[in-house]
């Protein structure tokens, strides 16, 4: 009994790791059919997000609250891989919608960049461009209607730009300055250290349920929960599912596309950066934290049948629960007596590593029975 | 009577096939104009054109007042255009319900703003109170049909663009769908611009265009629309 719920656990904990890294992807590829490679290097920068944010707490001035800074990260990470994601779709994605082949070409270039950019770019400097880039963004956003069509639209747009690098300026010194460990740059991995309530673990029934995870686990359970009711009651989210199922009726119906694509990947982008505070809060972050999760993404994703949410819960909970099924060699334990060389098999693949290629096989081989998933899209259009 | 819509000299191009050779067209308000013409003759295309799908390459269109031609197409349903396209494009996986509600995101403020449907629609096609929990995607083709033109209409729209709305539905409903179009012409007093193959229904429209090959060859009232005409110009 006990090792089932220890084994249920494990596997619900590795599968909202999972799922929370996937339901960006979900919504991005899902949705919106981008295949999006750099996803995972959006991880990473909501990773590298909650470093910062977590030094910043160190200072001083912000000690006696240094618990909480979990909770300043999340709506942090949030907003920064938001922005880059929507940087991103303005200046490449929406060149190539309909070529799949050349998005994934350059949202692979774009991954390498992200990475490069993190190893040669001193993390003080990075978040005062990317605070440069959510001012000049949300800025004519804020500012009344009038000033921008006036007659001297040019000049406020202008003012608008100088003041969003001033702040960027001042943000990347300021930070530069009193926190020596993000003034230079660094290749090297970063640790962040959990807050003290977030240690150690939780005994319940002769099990430890370290809190971490059940962080994480909630955390996901909130996001997925925030995002179905985005998606299927506000304004919005009807918007957005009728784009990305008919783009072109939706554009005659007066929906603006272009302000649904760029919410739809941006929304997407900045999920990515809340899976990277969970990330970060499980082992050491680097450059190439996102390549250990982008493949995991993909794989949710299709296996749930793309487009659908639901389906991406399930595929995680179950590749979570078979990684651990197979990675701790449970079966070893439930059946001792096991033939010799089953058992071989077995220890060989109690790996994690090993686990993940058995999975990923699994996987392969259920996808050549069932092409579309887990839960296909059905209806009288599907074909639409 | 001023001119709802004018067009002038309107060239279309698929790529570097010439479609749409120096249209001219007027539609006023309160007026049913009819398109006709046998199948590939540019009708379809005329209505992308006029959406916004497809932009044309020389010519303007001018609906009330204003200049269409570098408008996207959701800012051309936001100043008065509905459009209920070839195949109905139904947003398969939405209900019908929501399905009806996005056809208000061509008033001002959108959705956000407008969260009631209109009863009208469910007095011109009573099926679809039924079927509002439904997938779009699920109803028939007859069905769709209706909620395509419902759609439209819960836009509050200026001019309703039809293109075949009663291309590959069951007669009844055809009847349905005709008696609608006439009855939101005299109740709304908006204008339709329909292209179309039932002669019965062609028979009901103020005035013709007859197209061929991209142009317009002929027009006038359908009163003086002949039987040579009819035979030139209709498929049927």
């Amino acid at each position: 009994m006990q090792l089932l719920f220890e084994s249920l656990f494990n596997g619900v904990a590795i599968g909202s790791v999972l799922l929370m890294a996937a339901l960006g992807l979900a919504i991005v590829f899902g949705l919106m059919g981008v295949i999006n490679l750099a996803h995972g290097e959006l991880i990473m920068l909501g990773a590298y997000t909650t470093y910062v944010v977590q030094l910043i707490f160190k200072l001083p001035a912000f000690e006696p609250v240094y618990n909480l800074y979990v909770l300043v990260a999340i709506p942090l990470a949030f907003v920064v891989s938001g922005v880059v994601g929507i940087l991103l779709e303005r200046t490449v994605i929406r060149r190539l919608y309909g070529n799949p082949l050349e998005t994934l070409l350059a949202t692979w270039g774009v991954s390498l960049i992200l990475q490069q950019f993190v190893r040669s770019v001193p993390l003080a400097t990075a978040a005062g461009l990317v605070l440069a880039l959510v001012v000049g963004f949300s800025l004519p956003l804020v500012l009344p209607a009038s000033l921008l069509e006036g007659p001297r639209a040019r000049l406020v747009r202008a003012g608008c730009w100088a003041t969003s690098a001033l702040s960027g300026v001042l943000l990347a010194g300021g930070l530069a300055s009193q926190i020596s460990r993000i003034a230079r740059a660094t290749s090297r991995n970063v640790d962040v250290t959990a807050p003290r309530w977030m240690r150690g673990g939780l005994e319940w029934a002769d099990l430890t349920l370290p809190v971490p995870r059940l962080v994480i686990i909630v955390m996901t359970i909130v996001s997925v929960l925030g995002v179905t009711l985005f998606l299927n009651r506000s304004v919005w989210g009807t918007r957005i599912r009728a784009v990305t199922q008919n783009r072109s009726m939706s554009d005659c119906l007066g929906i603006p596309t272009d302000t649904v694509d760029v919410l739809t990947f941006g929304i997407g982008s900045g999920l990515a950066g809340i899976a990277g505070v969970a990330v970060s809060l499980l082992g050491s972050v680097g450059p190439n934290v996102g390549g250990s999760y982008i493949v995991g993404c993909f794989m949710v994703v299709v296996l749930g049948g793309v487009g659908n949410l639901f389906g991406a819960v399930l595929a995680s909970f179950a590749i979570g629960w078979l990684t651990d099924l197979i990675g701790a060699g449970r079966l070893l334990t439930l059946w001792p007596a096991m033939p010799p060389p089953l058992a071989a098999t077995v220890q060989f693949f109690a790996t994690t590593s090993m686990a993940q290629v058995m999975v990923f096989a699994l996987i392969v081989l259920f996808l050549q029975f069932r092409p579309a998933g887990l839960f296909p899209q059905k209806g009288r259009m599907v074909e639409v | 009577m001023t001119a709802l819509l004018e067009i002038r000299g309107l060239n279309t191009y698929y790529g570097e096939s010439h479609i749409l050779r120096d249209v001219d067209l007027t539609v006023n308000a309160g007026e049913m104009v009819c398109l006709i013409g046998r199948n590939g003759v540019g009708k379809t295309t005329l209505l992308k054109s006029l959406i916004g799908l497809l932009r044309a390459r020389q010519g303007s269109i001018v609906f009330n007042g204003a200049v269409l031609d570098r408008q996207a197409p959701h800012q051309r349903a936001r100043a008065g255009l509905g459009y209920v396209p070839q195949g109905r494009e139904i947003i398969p996986q939405l209900t019908v319900e929501e399905n009806l509600m996005l056809g208000m995101e061509a008033l001002p403020g959108g959705l956000a703003r407008h969260r009631r449907i209109d009863p009208f629609v469910y007095e011109l096609f009573p099926i679809l109170r039924e079927f509002l929990p439904r997938k779009g995607g699920d109803l028939s083709g007859g069905q769709q049909q209706q909620l395509a033109i419902a759609r439209a209409l819960l836009g509050q729209p200026q001019l309703l663009l039809l293109d075949e709305p009663t291309e590959g539905i069951q007669p009844n409903i055809v009847q349905d769908i005709e008696s609608a179009v006439r009855r939101i012409i005299a109740e709304t007093g908006i204008g339709v611009l329909l292209v179309e193959q039932h002669l019965h229904f062609v028979r009901q429209a103020d005035r013709y265009y007859a197209m061929q090959r991209g142009g317009i060859v002929a027009s006038g009232p359908t009163a003086e629309l002949s039987q040579d005409v009819v035979n030139r110009f209709l498929s049927v």
